[in-house]
């Protein structure tokens, strides 16, 4: 490695922490936190159950440079609580997304690192959830991109994964998992035939980020590095369709489509073939470079959805 | 949670200008520290809330050991625990200084 690279070129996205992910998006030294830590912004939940704290609640926002261009960015420390929504957590991202919606002319990111709603807060989780989904909604309508980015330890799950829906587009990592219900979640609910959370190859196949850029959950693959995703997020600004009927017309009939091509398949593989794929049993194993061409390739036509 | 704080008397400021920096995070055997400069040149300051009760000796003692090894005169610092080691809570204390001292961590 280069000795005069910067730290974090050749870091990986999944091991770094929340701060470390901004820094190294970011332009050098041109982040600005809201709400930092030193202002002990924390949960009011945690205490009642006698629950150890974060001083930013683990959920980081502020506006920086990319490319030198202003945005703002929100990040979520996906080891602090899983990385999980309450009350505070969550309005930061909602005054972030609305301070985007007022202001205009400021993209957004969203680092997801999350595992859903924080259980200790359910109500105000659920809550916060629900604002942050309208907040986004408003924010595209106002012409605001706004940006999900998915490769963090915990993941992007329950509410989170709904929110990360909501946006104009996301790119995700191999190790980025994207699902409204976690594993163990599915398995309790429809038992180990339904789905074995044990099986880390059927996990990774059904809801990790390869999957989920086949199906079009996500319009970019990173490769686990800092600066794949400040490549991607830089280019998914650029391409982020208007929040408009046409849009959401798009969206719903690609949805319709998925469930006619893709309902009858199994598992995941079953679909990779069904979309085309020649060795879909390979693709878990492929390369970066290789997996993003496959992508491209069977990508699906009508892709200005969202 | 139990609730630590120790003051102590140093030798010597800690270098450097920066106002406050952040190292850590609250997670199992992890901790985060808090550091700010807003304590007259002589004085430290260090903060404790832990899900682990019952080792206040232990804090004691590497809490000690941090201020005669770094003098971190001026430093108020503010920790949440999660269960940590006492090599770990060194380790994150001193990356604590460097951070505000302005050093490579």
């Amino acid at each position: 490695m280069n000795s005069d690279a910067p730290w974090w070129s050749a870091h990986s996205w999944f091991g770094a922490s929340a701060r470390e992910r901004v820094r190294g998006l970011l332009d050098a030294d041109s982040f600005e936190e809201f709400i930092g830590p030193e202002h002990r912004e924390m949960s009011p939940h945690l205490r009642v159950f006698d629950l150890p704290e974060q001083f930013d609640d683990g959920m980081i926002v502020g506006r920086g440079l990319l490319d030198n261009a202003p945005v703002l960015i929100a990040a979520q420390e996906g080891r602090f609580m899983g990385g999980a929504f309450g009350e505070v957590h969550g309005a930061k991202l909602t005054g972030l997304l609305r301070a985007a919606r007022d202001i205009r002319s400021m993209p957004v990111l969203i680092l997801f690192d999350t595992g859903g709603v924080r259980l200790q807060e359910a109500n105000a989780g659920e809550l916060a959830i629900a604002e942050i989904m309208r907040a986004v909604i408003e924010a595209r309508l106002a012409g605001v991109p706004v940006v999900g980015l998915v490769g963090g330890r915990a993941g992007c799950y329950g509410g989170g994964s709904l929110i990360a829906g909501c946006c104009s587009a996301v790119a995700v990592s191999e190790q980025g998992r994207i699902s409204v219900s976690g594993p163990e979640v599915i398995e309790t609910n429809r038992g180990v035939e339904e789905f074995d959370s044990k099986d880390r190859a059927l996990v990774w196949r059904t809801m990790g980020g390869k999957h989920r850029r086949l199906i079009g959950g996500a319009e970019m693959y990173a490769d686990d590095t800092v600066p794949s995703f400040r490549d991607a997020a830089r280019r998914l600004i650029e391409r982020a369709p208007p929040m408009n009927v046409a849009t959401l017309a798009a969206e719903q009939y690609r949805l319709v489509r998925r469930i006619e091509r893709f309902g009858a398949c199994a598992d995941a593989v079953d679909v990779w073939r069904s979309m085309g794929a020649t060795e879909p049993q390979a693709i878990p194993a492929l390369a970066y470079q290789e997996f993003v061409a496959l992508a491209d390739r069977l990508e699906e036509p009508a892709h200005e959805a969202r | 949670m139990e609730h630590l704080s120790y003051r102590h008397a140093v030798r010597r400021r800690a270098t450097g200008s920066k106002r406050k920096a952040l190292v850590g995070v609250v997670a199992s055997g992890n901790l985060e520290v808090l550091v700010e400069r807003v304590l007259p040149d002589y004085m430290c300051e260090v903060d404790i809330r832990t899900a682990a009760a019952g080792f206040g000796e232990i804090w004691r003692l590497v809490v000690a050991d941090f201020v005669e090894r770094r003098s971190p005169g001026g430093l108020k610092l503010s920790i949440n625990d999660g269960g940590a080691r006492p090599d770990m809570v060194s380790l994150r204390l001193a990356q604590a200084v460097r951070a505000v001292e302005g050093g490579h961590l």
